[in-house]
């Protein structure tokens, strides 16, 4: 068995590409998991409901634009059941993230039709293609269609939508009821519209990261969102760890997150080069996003006062 | 201004947990009164002041402030009228965001939330000068974040918060009882300053015999849900420790007055 380092070398544009299409997925991630301080759940059942949405009306013959922006809604809609089950039902965030979940797996099928809808570059117009990125590298199109211009231009515009958003009085307010449920509400600010406000806003930016690699990988399947929180952990967290000294601005934050996302592609890329069984990658990150998860956890509790060494007090 | 009518509260009820907490309580408060509340742990004060703020609804009686029925208006649109110091410093502010975005938002209480701009330039200056009256030196300090500030400079500013927008109300449950002494005394110094500058009609719950004779111009002591002892005007600026043990002892028919009330 030979490692050719250019063989990883020619994966990394793909990885790139794939990275910041996910790194649009981890932003919306980012969004609850930070801001609002809910695990949400949902966004494995919004992924595909977004890549079915477009890739269903791209065929039905409405152009790429429509097509994004309806998965977006669609998105935002999927954010809203959430939304009302944490809410009007006071379910907690996980179960209403679990509920919402297993019923988009219907819903999506039935967008869909079937459990895998392709679409070929070929006949339609679409925004990214792996097809477009082997054919910039060949120099048979022009460089603007290349993948990671296209999808790092989203990220882009993404990124300094959401810094004047949460911005804004109504922004604020999200983010102080992510940070003080209490406080919050003893302010006049209405928890429990914002919450419903930061999952739509979360589960439309998912969709739209589904919608555009459905086009990018040429089909919408109905497994494709499976595990997506644990690969926006990983990018949150990895993004977190390793630009939070640099980055203190939200927006260079969250342009670390969509970084995040890239070195995760990159890392996978990596590991898929070294001849790892694929089916073993699931297990590697969620084993990857739980290492880092606890390693706040065990600093807290070597440094805390009476932990380990200073022990025995309640022994 | 406050109008508190035969309210009662119970905790889980029909379970053998259940707890009453407030049986009938009524109160009201003319405009610009400063109130200080005692009594013994679990004696319901901080349920009456939950139940005027919206915590949760009450299960009987009405609350009006300042006219206005709000016994079925949730918590966050009574904030409008109401301002709030809680005992745990933690409770009152945004630890992850800055001093100005804590102001900010709370100049905006009772407002609708748009999409302007959180912050604006004019406020800056308003903030220093607030910041400035504290004399804690935050006014150089206003993007740092509310998280890396002490217990006493956090109550302090949430005192500024919770009266930035003159509130009809101001609600205090306990809000020096977790800081050292001196800072105690020093937050407790600036509520009265506060109070009395805008003439705050003022709920204030203290622990501290002391502190609940020499403010304000009114004293409830509170007991099994229920007002026992309501003392104001002169009677009040002559009232003394032991004067008020007797009252409550008398009150309660009993003399573990003096356990509960010294040792809390
Ligand atoms: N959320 C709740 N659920 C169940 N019981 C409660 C709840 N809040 C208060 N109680 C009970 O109601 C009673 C009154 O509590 P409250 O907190 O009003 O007392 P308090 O006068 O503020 O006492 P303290 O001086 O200890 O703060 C207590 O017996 C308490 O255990
Ligand atoms: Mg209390």
């Amino acid at each position: 068995m030979s490692l050719n380092p250019l063989e990883l070398f020619a994966q990394l544009p793909g990885a790139v590409a794939q990275g910041l299409i996910w790194g649009i997925m981890a932003i919306g991630v980012y969004i609850t998991y930070r801001i609002l301080n809910i695990a949400d759940l949902t966004v494995d059942g919004s992924f595909c409901t977004g890549g079915a949405v477009c890739v269903v009306m791209l065929l039905s013959g409405y152009n790429v634009g429509l097509s994004l922006l309806c998965a977006f809604l669609a998105g935002m809609l999927t954010g809203l059941a959430t939304g009302l089950f944490q809410t009007v039902c006071g379910i907690s965030a996980i179960l209403a993230g679990i509920l919402t979940q297993l019923g988009l797996w219907s819903v999506n099928l039935n967008i869909m039709g079937k459990p895998n809808q392709a679409i070929n570059v070929n006949n339609y117009d679409l925004l990214v293609s792996l097809r477009y990125l082997q054919e910039v590298l060949k120099g048979t199109r022009p460089f603007y269609w290349s993948p990671i211009l296209v999808a790092g231009l989203f990220v882009v515009v993404i990124v300094g939508l959401l810094y004047w958003f949460f911005g804004t009085e109504l922004g604020c307010s999200i983010r102080a009821t992510g940070t003080n449920l209490h406080m919050a509400r003893a302010q006049g600010i209405n928890t429990d519209f914002n919450k419903v406000l930061g999952l739509m806003l979360s589960n439309g930016l998912v969709a739209l990261s589904g919608g555009l690699l459905a086009q990018y990988q040429g089909f919408a399947d109905i497994n494709m969102g499976r595990g997506a929180i644990v690969i926006g952990l990983a990018a949150v967290i990895i993004g977190e760890v390793v630009f939070a000294r640099i980055f203190r601005n939200f927006a260079l934050r969250l342009l670390g997150i969509a970084a995040g996302a890239i070195i995760y592609y990159v890392v996978i890329q990596a590991v898929l080069w070294m001849k790892l069984d694929p089916n073993n990658l699931k297990l590697l990150s969620a084993l990857i996003v739980a290492v880092f998860l606890a390693v706040p956890h065990w600093k807290k509790s070597l440094t805390a006062p009476f932990a380990r060494k200073g022990g025995g007090r309640d022994a | 201004m406050l109008e508190i009518q035969k309210i009662s509260k119970t905790f889980n009820p029909n379970t053998v947990n259940e707890k009453i907490a407030l049986k009938g309580l009524s109160l009201v408060l003319k405009d610009g009164e400063f109130v200080t509340v005692i009594g013994g742990n679990g004696a319901g004060k901080s349920t009456m002041l939950n139940a005027v703020a919206g915590v949760f609804p009450v299960d009987d009686g009405h609350i009006l402030i300042g006219g206005d029925d709000v016994t079925r208006l949730p918590e966050y649109k009574r904030a409008a009228f109401i301002g709030r110091v809680f005992q745990d410093p933690m409770m009152g502010t945004a630890a992850s965001m800055g001093i100005e975005e804590n102001l900010a938002l709370a100049l905006r209480r009772g407002q609708r939330r748009s999409l302007r701009w959180g912050i604006s330039h004019k406020e800056r200056e308003q903030y220093r000068q607030l910041l400035a009256s504290l004399g804690l030196g935050l006014e150089d300090r206003l993007t740092t974040k509310v998280g890396l500030l002490s217990g006493g400079q956090r109550q302090a500013l949430t005192l500024l918060m919770a009266t930035i927008k003159k509130p009809r109300l101001l609600l205090l449950d306990e809000h020096t009882a977790a800081l050292d002494p001196k800072t105690a005394a020093k937050v407790l110094e600036t509520t009265e300053s506060i109070v009395n500058r805008d003439k705050l009609t003022t709920l204030m719950i203290t622990h501290n015999m002391k502190d609940a004779i020499m403010h304000g111009d009114r004293l409830i002591m509170l007991y099994e849900g229920q007002i026992v002892v309501d003392v104001s005007g002169e009677e009040k600026k002559r009232l003394t420790v032991e004067k008020l043990l007797e009252l409550f002892s008398r009150a309660s028919g009993s003399d573990e007055a003096e356990d509960k009330m010294i040792l809390s």
